[in-house]
Formats: structure tokens, C-alpha cells, sequence
């Protein structure tokens, strides 16, 4: 059983495009996370709870009859205001403290999410249908969901679309100085409050989208967060911040790997390979910084 | 003076020793009330399920006290529930466990909801010697420590689907199936899975592929790629509610056509509701189901149950609420035939126990497991679009037949 994957060619197909597709859709949650811990330098716990509260907002429009994949415009629509009012009342008041206040607050904002998730939407796991079908592949031996498909593009789509607006609009460039140098931006005029505050919007917003997608591809519960902030968090430390092409790669990097551990390790071991890989790269990491080090002495 | 003092307190102690112990040998009795205890999940993740035990525990206290309510030494009981919500936490399910116990002075419990909370308040309830009737543990791990004060009014994990390799095997001729399986990596689940392998090995089967899915993931597509790979002659899934929904999700979406699939949890999950069509064929295990003919004085039947459960909460009882409503038919029976209000009394009435329930037979093994009753599988049905659970096993409630083979993907319309 152990190598089914080796004697099956097909499998490593399926695998490989099961891993990749899922990989973007991390990777655009890692990408939100990335982008405001590097302009505001925090550590965003309640990260997959902003997801899956998202997920929530398309499943309650599938209910009202409309089809879920409207969700990825009217959610993050809605979460970009939910992710300004968090940073009014919450998170601008430990902005430039450090790391671990604000893992704190993060951390509450997770727990209050997930109650009132609860409470809001019952403890059912939900799913919402799409109704998309499956492309079949190779003489239907590779089936992927046309739901996947639909949610990478879409995810590829929103991607792109943000590097373009932060590259060219006027509020993304603050975005980018803020990040550069606080103070200095600050000096030359940039209003860093409004920056923050759009930083948290957009970064709920990109969470918005993500959860309606995975309203369509996997399931919903108020607590089952917490995997796509651990998940995200990986991407971004792979991948370092501010870097879009990175953080899709490592996204996608982390999905095939996951997949082939799956095949190779057992089922059971998936999980703990991906944060062994996390373990070897931070030791390879820091391993190359000493080294640069002694090469400054 | 000083010794004549000494004394005296002494004597008082006395007193209030021999008080305290004398009460507490005898039931938390206030007036005509007979006082249970409860620590439920009434907020967190096992809300949900949590209301559902609650609403069956308060359905049978009504009905129970409406109908003349608890005979002991002569004299008429009511039963009363005190409720805490333990807030689906293990830990705080232990320590209100303890508070019922020692502050409110409660000397019979009723058990939470799920295996990992009555686990949990199990060595509780056995340090107090307070006698606890369950219905919503059904791990293995409850029975095999040798508890004496638990009772479990439903059938051990390991039971679930058994029954389901059983029918395969039927279907097959008599000689041993291929088998695929996938179970999260929960104590629920893992004692289904031992079930499974027992059985495996009782029918010479195989198991070819045995996944155990870590609990954060909410994505079976290697699984399921495998299975397409290998083709067993049952799947078996599962994985509570999440295990089930994406499963069935995943199945249909990838056109995974097995003879045979296998789950838990299917109506908790309502998958005939949420998933439609695709959901039609699986076959679940359920500790109840409505249809069954088993009878008793205060519910009548099932059905009847199912329609005045449904008048007052509005829904559908689940199995959940049914078994709930039968642990107090339990404790009722048992305090009769105790005739007192002495725990040992009743712990020793409990062991006993020998009846029928609307629930079913209930009749204690030695670790606390009901062994009198066995599981049923259902399978989901559809007419057009509109699915529903039918019993199909065992064979003596079999509402309908067992559809087998599973119609291919690319034959479903």
C-alpha cells in the first residue's frame, strides 16, 4: 500500500493538481497575512476566523436562494468594513506595541469571532452547493471539482488585481511606504492611521473571499479557524513578507508537498511533515543568517 | 472549663459528621423532588448536539412527572435537572461535575454530550460513588476501566458499523471484502475503526487502504484518489459531522464509485438535507431511529415519540434526544425497584436494569455498556430531490431493502 502513488502515475496527477489548487486559495489567506503583518507588523491570530466568519456571509446568501459563488463580491465587500471597524476599535490601540500584545488581542478577537459565529449561525458544519460538476481528465482517471478550478481562479484573479491596485493607486503606495518606514511616510504626509485601517480592511477582505470559496469547496463550523491561520502563517514564514510571487509559490509549494506526504508518510502524518519542512527551514534559515554574520565580522 | 469546652466541640463535630454522612448516603431528595444533575454543552462546538440532549432530558422529566412521577417507599417523586453549561470544555465539564456534586449536593448524575466529556467526568462521578446514566458516550475506552457507578444507555462505539461489514460480506456471498477505510484521529472514531477491524478479521476481510485523517483536515481528496486507484468493495468513513459533509462532497465531486459506502454521524450532519441526491446510498450507522417497534408506557412507540418530541421543540428528535429521554426511563425504573434512595441501593438496581424502552432494550454489561440493544444502519433514499433516512438492517426493522450496489456516478442522473 505504502507506494500506491509509484505504481499508479495517475495518482501522482491527481495529487499534484489536488495540491496546487489548493495551495493557491492558502495562499491568497497567507497573502493577507503577510501583507499586514508587514505594514503593521502584526501577527494576525484571528486570521481564519475572519475566513471562515467570510465563508458564513456566502453561506447565508446560498440560503437566501442566491448562488453561493456571488459570495466572493458581496463578502468581501462586508468584511472589508468588518476588518476597519476591528481596527478602530481593537487593533489601533496596539499597533505599535509589540508582537506579543498583539498576539494577545488577535487571539481574543478570535475567541469572541468564533462564539459569536456560534452563536449566530449554530454549531452545525455547513456547506454550501455549488452545483459545478467535474472536469474528468486522462479518461476520467484525474477528476478535479470544477469548484477548486472556479476558487484558484478566482483566488489568481483577485491576486493579480491587488498587486495592480497597489502598484498604481494612490492609497497603495501609502500602503507600501507605510510598510517601508513608518515614520518616514508619516513625515512626508501620509496619513498612517487611514493606511492601517485600510491594511486591516483589505486584509479581511482578501479573508472574505477565501471563505465564501471554501464555503463551496470544503466546510464550514465557527471553530475551524484556527488551521487556516496556522496554515497561513507557514506560507508567510516560508515565504517571507511583502513578497506576492513568493507567498504563491510557497502556498502552492506547501499544497504539493502535503499531498505527496499524504501518499508516501500516511494519511496521519500529512500534517506533521508540513511543520517538519517548517522546522528544517527555519533551522536552514537561521543557519545561513549566522553564517552571514560572521561574514560581516 | 477549658476541657469541658474541648468536649463539647468535640461532641458537636460528632454530630455534624455523623449528619453529613448520614445525608449523603441518602438521594439530594428536597420535598417531592428527586434532584439530577448535568453539566451540558449548551454554548461551543458541541452546542448543538448539547441542546438536543437537553430537550431529550426534558422531555422525559415532564412526561415522567406528569405521569405520576417516581413511586419510592409510597410515596410520589418529581424529578428536577440542575443544568450547567460546560461550554463544550472537557475541564470544565470535570469541574462542575464536582460542583453539582459537592455543593449542590446532587447524588445522581445524568452524562454530558459526546465521549470525550463524559470521559472526562466519569472518574468524577466513580471518586464520589455517584451514579451516572449516559447517553452520549459511546467510546469504547468508557467500558474497559472497570467504572461501576456508569451506565450507558447506548451501544460502544466499536458497534457502529460492524453491522455494515457484515452486509457486505452477505452481499458478496460469504467470503471476505476488500476494504477501504478513513477515520479522524478522535477517540470516537478510533473505536468505530476497531469495530471494523474486528469484524474484518471475523469475516476474513481485507482492509486495503486505512487512513486516519488528522482532525484539522477538511480535505479527502488523497483518500479518496486512492480509493478510485484500488477499488474497495466498501468505504467506510468516519469523522463526526465534518468527516461526513466532505466526504460526501468530495465523493460526488470526484466521481468515486464504490459498491459500498459506510458512515457515521449522517443525521447529526443532516446529509440528506445539505447534500441532497449525492448523498443518496450511503448507508449510516444510528443508535435509533423512529420506525423501530420497540414499545414502553410513557413515549409508546418511535413514532409517537418522534411526533410529540416535534410538537414541542419543532424538529426532528434525533437519535441523540431519544437517547437522552431514555436514561430518565432508566433512573425511573431503577429507583422503583430500589424502593430508596440509597446510592449503593440504586448503583446496585442500576446493574440490574433488564428492560424496554421506546429507545430500545436496555440491559447493563459488565462495564456499563448497553448490550441489549444493537445498532441499525439507515440509508439515504431520494424521490426526485427529496432524500430520507431508511432503516435497511438489521434485517427484523428493515423498513426497506438495502440497495447494493451503488449505481456508478456516470449512471446517476
Amino acid at each position: 500500500m505504502d507506494f500506491l502513488i509509484f505504481k499508479a502515475p495517475m495518482l501522482m496527477v491527481q495529487a499534484s493538481l489536488d495540491g496546487i489548487l489548493l495551495g493557491i486559495l492558502f495562499a491568497l489567506i497567507a497573502y493577507g497575512m503577510a501583507l499586514q503583518w508587514g505594514v503593521m507588523n502584526i501577527i494576525n491570530i484571528a486570521q481564519g476566523d475572519l475566513v471562515i466568519l467570510g465563508g458564513y456571509i456566502a453561506y447565508t446568501i446560498y440560503l437566501w436562494g442566491i448562488h453561493p459563488a456571488w459570495g466572493v463580491i458581496i463578502s468581501p465587500i462586508i468584511m472589508f468594513f468588518v476588518g476597519w471597524a476591528l481596527y478602530k476599535l481593537v487593533i489601533n490601540k496596539v499597533v505599535d506595541r509589540d508582537l506579543f500584545i498583539s498576539i494577545l488581542a488577535t487571539f481574543g478577537i478570535a475567541i469572541v469571532f468564533q462564539q459569536l459565529m456560534n452563536f449566530i449561525f449554530g454549531a452545525d458544519v455547513v456547506v454550501a452547493q455549488s452545483e459545478y460538476g467535474t472536469t474528468m481528465l486522462f479518461d476520467s482517471s484525474v477528476t478535479l471539482p470544477n469548484s477548486k478550478i472556479f476558487s484558484a481562479f478566482i483566488s489568481v484573479l483577485y491576486a493579480i488585481a491587488l498587486v495592480i491596485y497597489m502598484r498604481k493607486s494612490k492609497l497603495g503606495r501609502a500602503i507600501r511606504a507605510t510598510a517601508q518606514n513608518a515614520r518616514a511616510a508619516k513625515i512626508l504626509g501620509v496619513d498612517t492611521e487611514k493606511v492601517y485601517a485600510a491594511t486591516f480592511g483589505i486584509n479581511a477582505a482578501l479573508c472574505g473571499i477565501a471563505g465564501a470559496l471554501i464555503s463551496i469547496t470544503l466546510t464550514l463550523h465557527p471553530y475551524v479557524g484556527l488551521p487556516y491561520t496556522v496554515r497561513s502563517f507557514m506560507i508567510v514564514i516560508v515565504a517571507g513578507l511583502g513578497n506576492l510571487p513568493a507567498v504563491a509559490v510557497s502556498g502552492m509549494g506547501l499544497g504539493l508537498f502535503e499531498e505527496f506526504a499524504d501518499y508516501i508518510l500516511g494519511t496521519e502524518f500529512r500534517i506533521g511533515a508540513v511543520f517538519l519542512l517548517l522546522v528544517l527551514i527555519l533551522v536552514y534559515r537561521r543557519f545561513k543568517l549566522s553564517k552571514k554574520r560572521e561574514y560581516l565580522k | 472549663m477549658n476541657k469541658i469546652a474541648k468536649l463539647f466541640v468535640t461532641f458537636i463535630s460528632a454530630i455534624t459528621l455523623a449528619l453529613v454522612s448520614f445525608t449523603s448516603s441518602f438521594a439530594k431528595v428536597e420535598g417531592e423532588y428527586i434532584v439530577l444533575g448535568s453539566a451540558i454543552s449548551l454554548t461551543g462546538k458541541y452546542s448543538s448536539n448539547g441542546v438536543h440532549t437537553q430537550n431529550g432530558y426534558n422531555m422525559a422529566v415532564d412526561r415522567i412527572n406528569k405521569m405520576g412521577g417516581v413511586e419510592v417507599q409510597g410515596k410520589k417523586y418529581k424529578f428536577e435537572i440542575i443544568y450547567y453549561d460546560d461550554e463544550s470544555n472537557p475541564k470544565r465539564a470535570a469541574q462542575l461535575a464536582e460542583r453539582l456534586i459537592k455543593q449542590d449536593g446532587v447524588h445522581y448524575m445524568l452524562g454530558p454530550y459526546s465521549s470525550g466529556l463524559t470521559k472526562a467526568i466519569a472518574p468524577v462521578t466513580e471518586k464520589y460513588k455517584i451514579p451516572m446514566v449516559e447517553a452520549n458516550g459511546a467510546s469504547r475506552s468508557l467500558f474497559t476501566k472497570g467504572y461501576k457507578y456508569l451506565f450507558a444507555v447506548l451501544s460502544p462505539a466499536n458497534q457502529y458499523l460492524e453491522v455494515a461489514i457484515d452486509l457486505a460480506v452477505e452481499k458478496n456471498g460469504g467470503k471476505g471484502v476488500k476494504i477501504a477505510q478513513a477515520f479522524e484521529q478522535d477517540a470516537f472514531s478510533q473505536d468505530v475503526r476497531l469495530g471494523i477491524l474486528d469484524a474484518a478479521k471475523r469475516t476474513g476481510s481485507e482492509i486495503i487502504i486505512d487512513d486516519k485523517l488528522p482532525k484539522e483536515l477538511n480535505d479527502m481528496a488523497a483518500t479518496l484518489a486512492k480509493v478510485k486507484a484500488v477499488k474497495p468493495d466498501v468505504l467506510v468513513v468516519s469523522g463526526h459531522t465534518k468527516g461526513a459533509l466532505t466526504a460526501i462532497r468530495q465523493i460526488s465531486e470526484m466521481k468515486v464509485d464504490v459498491p459500498m459506502l459506510a458512515m457515521t454521524h449522517c443525521d447529526a450532519a443532516k446529509l440528506s438535507k445539505q447534500h441532497g441526491k449525492k448523498s443518496e446510498f450511503a448507508l449510516c450507522a444510528s443508535q435509533w431511529h423512529k420506525n423501530l417497534s420497540y414499545k414502553d408506557k410513557f413515549f409508546g412507540s418511535g413514532k409517537k415519540y418522534a411526533k410529540d418530541f416535534q410538537k414541542e421543540f419543532g424538529y426532528d428528535p434525533p437519535y441523540q434526544s431519544a437517547e437522552s429521554s431514555a436514561a430518565l426511563l432508566v433512573f425511573k425504573d431503577a429507583f422503583e425497584r430500589a424502593n430508596s434512595f440509597d446510592r449503593d441501593a440504586v448503583r446496585d438496581a442500576l446493574v440490574d436494569t433488564e428492560m424496554q424502552t421506546f429507545y430500545g432494550n436496555i440491559k447493563f454489561g459488565p462495564g456499563g455498556q448497553n448490550v441489549a440493544k444493537p445498532m441499525i444502519l439507515f440509508q439515504v433514499r431520494c424521490k426526485g430531490d427529496d432524500c430520507e433516512n431508511r432503516v435497511v438492517a438489521p434485517t427484523k426493522w428493515a423498513s426497506d431493502k438495502f440497495y447494493h450496489p451503488i449505481p456508478k456516478w456516470s449512471e446517476r442522473s
